[in-house]
Protein backbone atom coordinates (compact mmCIF):
# COMPACT_ATOMS: atom_id res chain seq x y z
CA UNK A 1 0.00 0.00 0.00
CA UNK A 2 2.58 2.85 0.92
CA UNK A 3 4.94 1.20 -2.26
CA UNK A 4 1.64 2.32 -4.07
CA UNK A 5 1.03 5.82 -2.95
CA UNK A 6 4.71 6.63 -3.61
CA UNK A 7 3.78 6.26 -7.75
CA UNK A 8 1.45 8.50 -7.29
CA UNK A 9 2.71 11.35 -10.11
CA UNK A 10 5.04 13.24 -7.73
CA UNK A 11 2.91 16.61 -8.49
CA UNK A 12 0.12 15.09 -6.52
CA UNK A 13 2.35 14.57 -3.41
CA UNK A 14 4.05 17.95 -3.44
CA UNK A 15 0.44 19.46 -3.79
CA UNK A 16 -0.86 17.85 -0.75
CA UNK A 17 -2.83 15.04 -3.03
CA UNK A 18 -5.42 17.73 -4.20
CA UNK A 19 -5.42 15.63 -7.59
CA UNK A 20 -5.84 12.00 -7.09
CA UNK A 21 -4.13 10.92 -10.32
CA UNK A 22 -4.85 7.14 -11.32
CA UNK A 23 -1.52 4.89 -11.44
CA UNK A 24 -0.33 4.62 -14.68
CA UNK A 25 -0.25 0.47 -15.17
CA UNK A 26 1.18 -0.81 -18.49
CA UNK A 27 1.18 -3.98 -20.46
CA UNK A 28 4.88 -3.96 -19.38
CA UNK A 29 6.83 -3.39 -16.44
CA UNK A 30 5.59 0.04 -14.64
CA UNK A 31 8.48 2.77 -14.97
CA UNK A 32 9.50 6.41 -13.52
CA UNK A 33 11.36 9.16 -15.05
CA UNK A 34 14.41 10.46 -13.10
CA UNK A 35 13.90 14.21 -12.99
CA UNK A 36 17.74 14.16 -12.46
CA UNK A 37 19.16 12.22 -15.50
CA UNK A 38 15.64 11.66 -17.83
CA UNK A 39 15.94 8.30 -18.38
CA UNK A 40 13.60 5.86 -17.28
CA UNK A 41 14.07 3.65 -14.73
CA UNK A 42 11.79 0.06 -13.75
CA UNK A 43 10.04 0.50 -10.62
CA UNK A 44 11.45 -2.57 -9.39
CA UNK A 45 14.50 -1.74 -9.58
CA UNK A 46 14.02 1.66 -7.88
CA UNK A 47 12.48 0.05 -4.81
CA UNK A 48 15.04 -2.39 -4.44
CA UNK A 49 17.89 0.92 -4.37
CA UNK A 50 15.90 2.51 -2.20
CA UNK A 51 13.78 4.52 -4.14
CA UNK A 52 17.11 5.98 -5.28
CA UNK A 53 18.08 6.49 -9.46
CA UNK A 54 21.15 4.60 -10.58
CA UNK A 55 22.49 8.65 -11.59
CA UNK A 56 22.03 9.35 -7.44
CA UNK A 57 18.57 11.12 -7.69
CA UNK A 58 17.15 10.02 -4.78
CA UNK A 59 13.47 10.31 -5.50
CA UNK A 60 11.15 11.19 -2.30
CA UNK A 61 9.73 8.66 0.26
CA UNK A 62 6.83 8.85 2.13
CA UNK A 63 7.29 8.24 6.31
CA UNK A 64 6.29 4.02 6.11
CA UNK A 65 8.91 3.40 3.53
CA UNK A 66 11.21 4.92 5.48
CA UNK A 67 10.59 3.31 8.65
CA UNK A 68 10.57 0.06 6.68
CA UNK A 69 14.30 0.86 5.36
CA UNK A 70 15.85 2.05 8.87
CA UNK A 71 13.93 0.34 11.33
CA UNK A 72 15.13 -3.67 12.22
CA UNK A 73 12.08 -5.55 11.26
CA UNK A 74 9.01 -5.61 13.23
CA UNK A 75 10.78 -3.27 15.61
CA UNK A 76 8.63 -0.41 15.31
CA UNK A 77 6.03 0.89 17.75
CA UNK A 78 4.16 3.64 17.10
CA UNK A 79 3.62 6.68 19.46
CA UNK A 80 1.07 9.15 19.85
CA UNK A 81 -1.08 8.27 16.86
CA UNK A 82 -4.34 9.49 17.84
CA UNK A 83 -3.10 13.25 17.61
CA UNK A 84 -4.31 15.15 14.75
CA UNK A 85 -4.88 18.74 13.66
CA UNK A 86 -8.02 20.39 14.34
CA UNK A 87 -8.95 23.93 12.66
CA UNK A 88 -8.21 26.21 15.61
CA UNK A 89 -8.89 29.63 13.63
CA UNK A 90 -11.30 28.24 11.31
CA UNK A 91 -9.39 28.67 8.36
CA UNK A 92 -11.55 28.77 5.10
CA UNK A 93 -10.80 25.55 3.38
CA UNK A 94 -8.55 23.40 6.03
CA UNK A 95 -10.39 20.87 7.48
CA UNK A 96 -11.63 19.84 4.00
CA UNK A 97 -7.61 19.99 3.20
CA UNK A 98 -6.95 18.14 6.00
CA UNK A 99 -9.85 15.17 5.10
CA UNK A 100 -8.38 15.13 1.31
CA UNK A 101 -4.57 14.54 2.48
CA UNK A 102 -5.23 12.12 5.13
CA UNK A 103 -7.43 9.92 3.16
CA UNK A 104 -4.73 10.41 0.04
CA UNK A 105 -1.93 9.85 2.16
CA UNK A 106 -3.06 7.31 4.43
CA UNK A 107 -1.79 9.44 7.34
CA UNK A 108 -3.53 10.60 9.90
CA UNK A 109 -0.47 14.04 10.26
CA UNK A 110 2.75 14.84 8.56
CA UNK A 111 5.11 13.30 11.21
CA UNK A 112 5.23 9.34 12.56
CA UNK A 113 6.41 9.15 15.54
CA UNK A 114 7.55 6.09 17.90
CA UNK A 115 10.37 3.91 19.08
CA UNK A 116 12.81 1.51 16.95
CA UNK A 117 15.58 -0.89 17.28
CA UNK A 118 18.50 0.26 14.42
CA UNK A 119 21.07 -2.28 14.49
CA UNK A 120 19.87 -3.41 17.58
CA UNK A 121 20.34 0.27 19.47
CA UNK A 122 16.77 1.24 21.04
CA UNK A 123 15.77 4.64 20.22
CA UNK A 124 12.88 6.98 19.27
CA UNK A 125 12.27 7.60 16.04
CA UNK A 126 10.66 9.95 14.07
CA UNK A 127 9.83 10.14 10.69
CA UNK A 128 8.07 13.19 8.34
CA UNK A 129 6.01 12.86 5.42
CA UNK A 130 6.28 14.69 2.22
CA UNK A 131 3.33 13.65 1.08
CA UNK A 132 0.91 15.41 3.89
CA UNK A 133 0.69 18.99 3.15
CA UNK A 134 4.76 18.78 2.37
CA UNK A 135 5.51 18.14 5.89
CA UNK A 136 4.20 20.96 7.37
CA UNK A 137 4.13 21.45 10.90
CA UNK A 138 1.41 22.72 12.80
CA UNK A 139 0.16 22.25 16.56
CA UNK A 140 -0.23 18.33 15.88
CA UNK A 141 3.37 17.60 14.65
CA UNK A 142 4.67 20.41 17.10
CA UNK A 143 2.99 18.26 19.80
CA UNK A 144 3.73 15.07 18.32
CA UNK A 145 7.68 16.28 17.94
CA UNK A 146 7.29 17.67 21.41
CA UNK A 147 6.05 14.73 23.21
CA UNK A 148 8.60 12.28 21.67
CA UNK A 149 11.62 14.42 22.95
CA UNK A 150 10.00 14.06 26.59
CA UNK A 151 9.70 10.66 25.75
CA UNK A 152 12.83 9.59 25.24
CA UNK A 153 13.87 12.16 27.81
CA UNK A 154 11.96 10.01 30.31
CA UNK A 155 13.18 6.46 29.30
CA UNK A 156 16.56 8.08 28.36
CA UNK A 157 16.60 7.07 24.53
CA UNK A 158 18.30 8.66 21.71
CA UNK A 159 15.90 10.20 18.85
CA UNK A 160 17.03 9.69 15.55
CA UNK A 161 14.67 12.03 13.22
CA UNK A 162 14.09 12.39 9.47
CA UNK A 163 13.20 15.80 8.32
CA UNK A 164 11.38 17.22 5.42
CA UNK A 165 9.51 20.14 5.59
CA UNK A 166 7.93 23.22 4.23
CA UNK A 167 7.81 25.29 7.38
CA UNK A 168 5.42 26.15 9.77
CA UNK A 169 1.90 25.28 8.37
CA UNK A 170 -0.07 28.88 7.82
CA UNK A 171 -3.52 27.48 8.09
CA UNK A 172 -2.76 27.31 12.07
CA UNK A 173 -1.58 30.76 12.00
CA UNK A 174 0.62 31.97 15.32
CA UNK A 175 -0.48 28.36 16.52
CA UNK A 176 1.85 27.05 14.17
CA UNK A 177 4.74 29.89 14.56
CA UNK A 178 4.93 28.50 18.38
CA UNK A 179 5.61 25.12 17.81
CA UNK A 180 8.73 26.38 16.62
CA UNK A 181 9.62 27.00 20.55
CA UNK A 182 7.82 24.71 21.73
CA UNK A 183 10.13 21.86 19.78
CA UNK A 184 12.85 23.55 20.46
CA UNK A 185 12.66 23.39 24.22
CA UNK A 186 11.97 20.14 24.07
CA UNK A 187 15.16 19.45 22.08
CA UNK A 188 17.08 21.53 24.68
CA UNK A 189 15.96 19.76 27.71
CA UNK A 190 16.69 16.16 25.97
CA UNK A 191 19.85 17.34 25.04
CA UNK A 192 20.55 18.72 28.67
CA UNK A 193 19.95 15.01 30.01
CA UNK A 194 22.89 14.27 27.86
CA UNK A 195 21.02 12.32 25.42
CA UNK A 196 21.92 11.98 21.58
CA UNK A 197 19.57 13.48 18.67
CA UNK A 198 20.65 12.81 14.77
CA UNK A 199 18.83 14.65 12.45
CA UNK A 200 18.69 13.04 8.69
CA UNK A 201 17.87 15.80 6.64
CA UNK A 202 16.03 15.04 3.28
CA UNK A 203 14.04 16.91 0.81
CA UNK A 204 13.40 19.67 1.15
CA UNK A 205 13.69 21.06 4.55
CA UNK A 206 12.77 24.26 4.71
CA UNK A 207 11.24 27.35 6.90
CA UNK A 208 10.21 27.09 10.69
CA UNK A 209 11.02 23.70 10.80
CA UNK A 210 14.58 24.15 9.73
CA UNK A 211 14.73 27.06 11.77
CA UNK A 212 13.86 24.62 15.14
CA UNK A 213 14.30 20.94 15.63
CA UNK A 214 15.26 20.09 12.51
CA UNK A 215 18.61 22.28 12.94
CA UNK A 216 19.07 21.20 16.58
CA UNK A 217 20.76 18.23 16.62
CA UNK A 218 24.14 16.69 17.67
CA UNK A 219 24.45 15.29 14.40
CA UNK A 220 23.62 16.36 11.18
CA UNK A 221 23.42 14.59 8.48
CA UNK A 222 21.42 15.02 4.59
CA UNK A 223 20.39 13.03 1.96
CA UNK A 224 22.36 14.27 -1.49
CA UNK A 225 20.76 16.81 -3.22
CA UNK A 226 18.22 17.72 -0.73
CA UNK A 227 17.69 21.49 -0.41
CA UNK A 228 18.42 23.08 2.98
CA UNK A 229 17.60 26.32 4.09
CA UNK A 230 15.20 28.65 5.20
CA UNK A 231 13.98 30.99 2.94
CA UNK A 232 12.55 29.45 -0.29
CA UNK A 233 15.04 29.89 -3.19
CA UNK A 234 12.20 31.22 -5.24
CA UNK A 235 11.42 33.86 -2.71
CA UNK A 236 15.18 34.54 -2.46
CA UNK A 237 15.22 35.46 -5.95
CA UNK A 238 12.47 37.41 -5.94
CA UNK A 239 13.26 39.33 -3.32
CA UNK A 240 17.61 39.91 -4.27
CA UNK A 241 16.51 40.09 -8.32
CA UNK A 242 19.60 37.75 -8.55
CA UNK A 243 20.75 34.53 -9.58
CA UNK A 244 21.02 31.73 -7.27
CA UNK A 245 24.75 29.83 -7.64
CA UNK A 246 24.40 26.53 -8.52
CA UNK A 247 24.32 24.21 -6.42
CA UNK A 248 22.36 26.79 -3.74
CA UNK A 249 20.79 25.03 -0.67
CA UNK A 250 21.82 21.90 -1.99
CA UNK A 251 22.78 19.00 0.68
CA UNK A 252 26.43 19.57 -1.09
CA UNK A 253 26.46 23.69 -0.72
CA UNK A 254 25.07 23.08 2.98
CA UNK A 255 28.02 20.82 3.89
CA UNK A 256 30.56 23.14 2.43
CA UNK A 257 29.20 26.21 4.51
CA UNK A 258 29.44 24.29 7.64
CA UNK A 259 26.02 23.80 8.60
CA UNK A 260 25.88 19.81 8.40
CA UNK A 261 28.45 16.94 9.30
CA UNK A 262 27.92 14.89 6.52
CA UNK A 263 25.96 13.40 3.29
CA UNK A 264 24.66 9.75 3.92
CA UNK A 265 23.45 8.56 0.85
CA UNK A 266 20.13 6.46 1.62
CA UNK A 267 22.02 2.88 0.97
CA UNK A 268 24.62 3.78 3.82
CA UNK A 269 22.06 5.57 6.09
CA UNK A 270 21.48 2.64 8.09
CA UNK A 271 24.98 1.55 8.65
CA UNK A 272 26.05 4.94 9.68
CA UNK A 273 22.84 5.24 11.79
CA UNK A 274 24.01 2.37 13.55
CA UNK A 275 27.56 3.13 14.01
CA UNK A 276 26.79 6.52 15.32
CA UNK A 277 24.48 5.16 18.16
CA UNK A 278 26.76 2.56 18.63
CA UNK A 279 29.46 5.16 19.40
CA UNK A 280 26.92 7.16 22.28
CA UNK B 1 -10.61 45.19 18.32
CA UNK B 2 -13.09 46.38 15.89
CA UNK B 3 -10.38 47.61 13.37
CA UNK B 4 -9.76 45.64 9.86
CA UNK B 5 -6.88 43.21 10.45
CA UNK B 6 -5.14 44.68 7.38
CA UNK B 7 -5.52 47.91 8.56
CA UNK B 8 -3.43 47.48 11.51
CA UNK B 9 -0.93 45.65 9.36
CA UNK B 10 -0.61 48.72 7.82
CA UNK B 11 -0.24 50.41 10.82
CA UNK B 12 2.44 47.96 12.37
CA UNK B 13 4.03 48.75 9.47
CA UNK B 14 4.55 52.42 9.23
CA UNK B 15 7.80 53.97 9.35
CA UNK B 16 6.79 57.15 11.92
CA UNK B 17 5.97 54.55 14.07
CA UNK B 18 9.15 54.47 17.15
CA UNK B 19 11.18 51.74 16.26
CA UNK B 20 13.53 49.97 18.24
CA UNK B 21 16.06 52.70 19.14
CA UNK B 22 13.30 54.86 19.83
CA UNK B 23 12.47 52.77 22.50
CA UNK B 24 15.82 52.10 24.29
CA UNK B 25 16.67 55.85 23.98
CA UNK B 26 12.95 56.80 25.83
CA UNK B 27 12.79 53.95 28.53
CA UNK B 28 16.12 53.35 30.09
CA UNK B 29 18.89 55.36 30.79
CA UNK B 30 22.90 55.12 30.09
CA UNK B 31 22.73 52.86 27.00
CA UNK B 32 25.83 51.53 25.83
CA UNK B 33 25.68 49.91 22.40
CA UNK B 34 27.94 46.59 22.50
CA UNK B 35 28.62 45.25 18.70
CA UNK B 36 29.15 42.30 16.85
CA UNK B 37 28.47 38.62 16.84
CA UNK B 38 32.50 37.81 17.46
CA UNK B 39 32.03 34.80 14.77
CA UNK B 40 31.39 37.37 10.99
CA UNK B 41 30.06 41.05 11.45
CA UNK B 42 27.60 43.59 13.01
CA UNK B 43 24.38 43.45 12.13
CA UNK B 44 22.75 47.05 12.11
CA UNK B 45 19.59 45.27 11.83
CA UNK B 46 19.66 44.26 15.94
CA UNK B 47 20.69 46.24 18.29
CA UNK B 48 21.56 45.51 22.03
CA UNK B 49 24.10 46.61 25.06
CA UNK B 50 23.70 47.20 28.45
CA UNK B 51 21.14 49.64 29.78
CA UNK B 52 19.50 50.79 33.55
CA UNK B 53 16.07 50.21 33.63
CA UNK B 54 15.16 52.82 37.04
CA UNK B 55 17.64 51.09 39.60
CA UNK B 56 18.52 47.97 37.75
CA UNK B 57 20.65 46.89 34.65
CA UNK B 58 19.37 45.48 32.28
CA UNK B 59 20.77 44.14 28.51
CA UNK B 60 18.29 44.98 25.98
CA UNK B 61 17.99 43.88 22.61
CA UNK B 62 16.17 45.61 19.84
CA UNK B 63 15.14 44.75 16.38
CA UNK B 64 15.72 48.30 14.35
CA UNK B 65 13.84 49.55 10.82
CA UNK B 66 15.25 53.13 10.58
CA UNK B 67 12.95 55.65 9.54
CA UNK B 68 14.51 57.75 6.97
CA UNK B 69 15.08 56.09 3.50
CA UNK B 70 18.65 55.84 4.46
CA UNK B 71 18.29 54.88 7.40
CA UNK B 72 16.16 51.96 6.84
CA UNK B 73 18.53 50.77 3.67
CA UNK B 74 21.90 50.53 6.47
CA UNK B 75 19.18 49.04 8.80
CA UNK B 76 17.93 46.25 5.89
CA UNK B 77 15.04 47.43 7.07
CA UNK B 78 14.75 45.75 9.96
CA UNK B 79 15.53 42.09 8.65
CA UNK B 80 17.84 40.41 10.71
CA UNK B 81 21.08 38.35 9.30
CA UNK B 82 21.93 35.47 10.97
CA UNK B 83 24.82 37.74 12.48
CA UNK B 84 22.57 39.53 14.02
CA UNK B 85 21.06 36.38 15.78
CA UNK B 86 24.51 35.27 17.16
CA UNK B 87 24.84 38.82 18.33
CA UNK B 88 21.64 38.57 20.43
CA UNK B 89 22.58 35.23 21.69
CA UNK B 90 25.85 36.65 22.91
CA UNK B 91 24.40 39.16 24.80
CA UNK B 92 21.34 37.13 26.26
CA UNK B 93 24.16 34.68 27.36
CA UNK B 94 26.87 37.93 28.60
CA UNK B 95 23.45 38.76 30.74
CA UNK B 96 22.90 35.23 32.30
CA UNK B 97 26.18 35.32 33.39
CA UNK B 98 26.38 38.65 35.21
CA UNK B 99 22.84 38.03 36.52
CA UNK B 100 20.85 40.56 34.48
CA UNK B 101 17.35 40.63 32.93
CA UNK B 102 16.84 40.60 28.91
CA UNK B 103 14.78 42.97 27.74
CA UNK B 104 13.57 42.59 23.46
CA UNK B 105 11.84 44.65 21.12
CA UNK B 106 10.93 43.20 18.13
CA UNK B 107 9.89 44.54 15.59
CA UNK B 108 10.73 42.60 11.41
CA UNK B 109 9.19 41.89 8.13
CA UNK B 110 11.02 38.70 8.92
CA UNK B 111 14.38 37.88 9.14
CA UNK B 112 16.78 38.75 6.22
CA UNK B 113 16.20 36.59 2.66
CA UNK B 114 18.72 36.62 0.80
CA UNK B 115 22.26 34.34 0.00
CA UNK B 116 24.44 35.04 2.50
CA UNK B 117 22.10 35.23 4.95
CA UNK B 118 21.47 31.07 3.46
CA UNK B 119 24.99 31.07 3.54
CA UNK B 120 25.37 31.77 6.93
CA UNK B 121 22.48 29.74 8.49
CA UNK B 122 19.67 31.51 9.16
CA UNK B 123 17.83 28.48 9.94
CA UNK B 124 20.53 27.54 12.18
CA UNK B 125 21.00 30.95 14.00
CA UNK B 126 16.89 31.02 14.54
CA UNK B 127 16.93 27.71 15.91
CA UNK B 128 19.98 27.84 18.40
CA UNK B 129 18.46 31.28 19.95
CA UNK B 130 15.21 29.34 20.45
CA UNK B 131 17.13 26.77 21.95
CA UNK B 132 18.91 28.73 24.31
CA UNK B 133 16.04 31.25 25.36
CA UNK B 134 14.34 27.97 26.54
CA UNK B 135 16.33 27.39 29.30
CA UNK B 136 18.08 31.26 30.20
CA UNK B 137 18.45 31.80 33.83
CA UNK B 138 17.51 35.11 33.94
CA UNK B 139 14.11 36.74 33.24
CA UNK B 140 13.08 37.57 30.00
CA UNK B 141 10.65 39.86 28.84
CA UNK B 142 9.91 40.72 24.69
CA UNK B 143 7.87 43.47 23.68
CA UNK B 144 6.18 42.98 19.82
CA UNK B 145 6.47 47.68 18.50
CA UNK B 146 5.43 46.60 15.02
CA UNK B 147 5.80 43.84 12.89
CA UNK B 148 6.45 40.15 14.54
CA UNK B 149 7.18 37.88 11.03
CA UNK B 150 7.18 34.53 11.99
CA UNK B 151 10.82 32.42 12.77
CA UNK B 152 13.15 35.99 12.34
CA UNK B 153 10.92 37.08 15.09
CA UNK B 154 10.21 34.55 17.38
CA UNK B 155 14.09 34.33 17.47
CA UNK B 156 13.92 37.15 19.79
CA UNK B 157 10.32 36.22 22.09
CA UNK B 158 10.89 33.21 23.46
CA UNK B 159 10.66 35.08 26.94
CA UNK B 160 8.97 34.54 30.23
CA UNK B 161 6.26 37.58 29.01
CA UNK B 162 5.47 38.55 25.80
CA UNK B 163 3.64 41.62 25.46
CA UNK B 164 2.37 43.58 22.00
CA UNK B 165 1.56 47.02 21.06
CA UNK B 166 -2.30 47.45 20.86
CA UNK B 167 -1.46 47.70 16.64
CA UNK B 168 1.33 45.54 16.23
CA UNK B 169 1.07 42.43 14.10
CA UNK B 170 2.69 38.53 14.61
CA UNK B 171 2.03 36.07 12.41
CA UNK B 172 4.02 33.01 10.77
CA UNK B 173 3.94 34.59 7.41
CA UNK B 174 3.08 37.72 5.84
CA UNK B 175 -0.35 38.04 4.69
CA UNK B 176 0.86 38.82 1.45
CA UNK B 177 2.88 35.58 1.36
CA UNK B 178 -0.11 33.67 2.58
CA UNK B 179 -2.34 34.76 0.07
CA UNK B 180 0.14 34.41 -3.05
CA UNK B 181 0.65 30.57 -1.89
CA UNK B 182 -2.67 29.69 -1.05
CA UNK B 183 -4.49 31.46 -3.18
CA UNK B 184 -1.79 32.54 -5.77
CA UNK B 185 -3.11 36.55 -5.85
CA UNK B 186 -0.90 38.60 -3.72
CA UNK B 187 -3.86 41.10 -3.84
CA UNK B 188 -5.73 39.03 -1.32
CA UNK B 189 -3.70 40.32 1.49
CA UNK B 190 -6.27 41.70 2.75
CA UNK B 191 -8.79 38.18 3.31
CA UNK B 192 -5.61 36.89 4.48
CA UNK B 193 -4.60 39.09 7.51
CA UNK B 194 -8.66 38.56 8.76
CA UNK B 195 -7.72 34.34 8.35
CA UNK B 196 -4.31 34.57 9.89
CA UNK B 197 -5.31 35.94 13.47
CA UNK B 198 -2.27 38.18 13.78
CA UNK B 199 -3.82 41.23 15.58
CA UNK B 200 -2.74 41.71 19.85
CA UNK B 201 -6.36 40.71 20.66
CA UNK B 202 -6.19 37.01 18.15
CA UNK B 203 -2.78 36.69 19.91
CA UNK B 204 -4.27 37.84 23.29
CA UNK B 205 -7.04 34.73 22.96
CA UNK B 206 -4.74 32.19 21.88
CA UNK B 207 -2.73 32.73 24.26
CA UNK B 208 0.40 33.70 23.02
CA UNK B 209 0.60 36.78 24.42
CA UNK B 210 0.35 38.02 28.59
CA UNK B 211 -0.51 41.57 27.68
CA UNK B 212 -1.55 44.43 25.19
CA UNK B 213 -0.17 47.53 25.53
CA UNK B 214 -1.97 50.36 24.44
CA UNK B 215 -1.00 52.82 22.05
CA UNK B 216 -2.27 56.63 23.73
CA UNK B 217 0.12 59.10 23.35
CA UNK B 218 2.63 56.71 21.10
CA UNK B 219 6.34 58.10 21.29
CA UNK B 220 5.68 60.49 23.67
CA UNK B 221 6.87 61.10 27.33
CA UNK B 222 3.98 58.99 29.01
CA UNK B 223 3.74 56.40 27.03
CA UNK B 224 7.25 55.32 27.59
CA UNK B 225 7.06 56.18 31.17
CA UNK B 226 4.17 53.54 31.37
CA UNK B 227 6.22 51.03 29.73
CA UNK B 228 8.86 51.52 31.77
CA UNK B 229 6.56 51.18 35.17
CA UNK B 230 5.64 47.88 33.82
CA UNK B 231 8.84 46.22 32.52
CA UNK B 232 9.98 47.00 36.25
CA UNK B 233 6.91 45.79 37.82
CA UNK B 234 6.83 42.78 35.73
CA UNK B 235 10.83 42.47 36.65
CA UNK B 236 10.21 42.71 40.04
CA UNK B 237 8.00 39.58 40.06
CA UNK B 238 9.94 37.28 37.85
CA UNK B 239 13.12 37.94 39.72
CA UNK B 240 11.76 36.48 42.92
CA UNK B 241 10.57 33.54 40.81
CA UNK B 242 12.50 30.48 41.62
CA UNK B 243 10.66 28.28 39.00
CA UNK B 244 11.65 30.59 35.81
CA UNK B 245 12.59 28.45 33.68
CA UNK B 246 10.54 25.48 33.95
CA UNK B 247 7.94 28.12 34.04
CA UNK B 248 8.76 29.40 30.62
CA UNK B 249 9.16 25.74 29.34
CA UNK B 250 5.07 25.10 30.27
CA UNK B 251 4.51 28.53 29.04
CA UNK B 252 5.25 27.34 25.45
CA UNK B 253 4.21 23.61 26.12
CA UNK B 254 0.59 24.78 26.45
CA UNK B 255 -0.03 26.25 23.04
CA UNK B 256 -1.25 24.69 19.77
CA UNK B 257 -4.89 22.68 19.83
CA UNK B 258 -5.13 19.20 18.62
CA UNK B 259 -7.65 16.43 18.35
CA UNK B 260 -7.16 13.23 20.06
CA UNK B 261 -8.44 10.38 17.31
CA UNK B 262 -9.31 7.12 18.52
ZN1 LIG C 1 18.48 9.59 -12.61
Amino acid sequence: MAFIQFLKPKNALEEGGRTAAPIQQDAGEPEKTCPNCHKPIPLSRLWSSYLVCPCGYHFRMNARQRITMIADKGSFLELFAGIVSDNPLQFPGYTEKLETVQNISGEAEAVVCGTAEIGGRKCCLFVMDPGFMMGSMGSAVGEKITALFEYAMQKRLPVVGFTVSGGARMQEGLLSLMQMAKTSAAVKRHSDAGLLYIAVFTDPATGGVTASFAMEADILLAEPGATIGFAGARVIEQTTKKALPKEFQKAEFVLQHGFVDTLAPRSTQKQLLTRLLNAH
Amino acid sequence: MNQIPYAVVKLARDSQRPTGLDYIQNIFADFIELHGDRRYADDPAIVGGLARLQDRYVTVIAMEKGHTAKQRSCRNFGAPHPEGYRKALRLMKQAEKFGRPVICFVDTSGASCGIGAEERGQGQAIAENLMELSTLCVPVISILIGEGGSGGALALAVADRVWMLSNAVYSVISPEGCASILWKDSKKAEEAAACLKLTAGDALRLGIIERILPETELGEKPFYDRIRRALAEELEALEKDPDLVPKRYDRFRRIGQVKERT
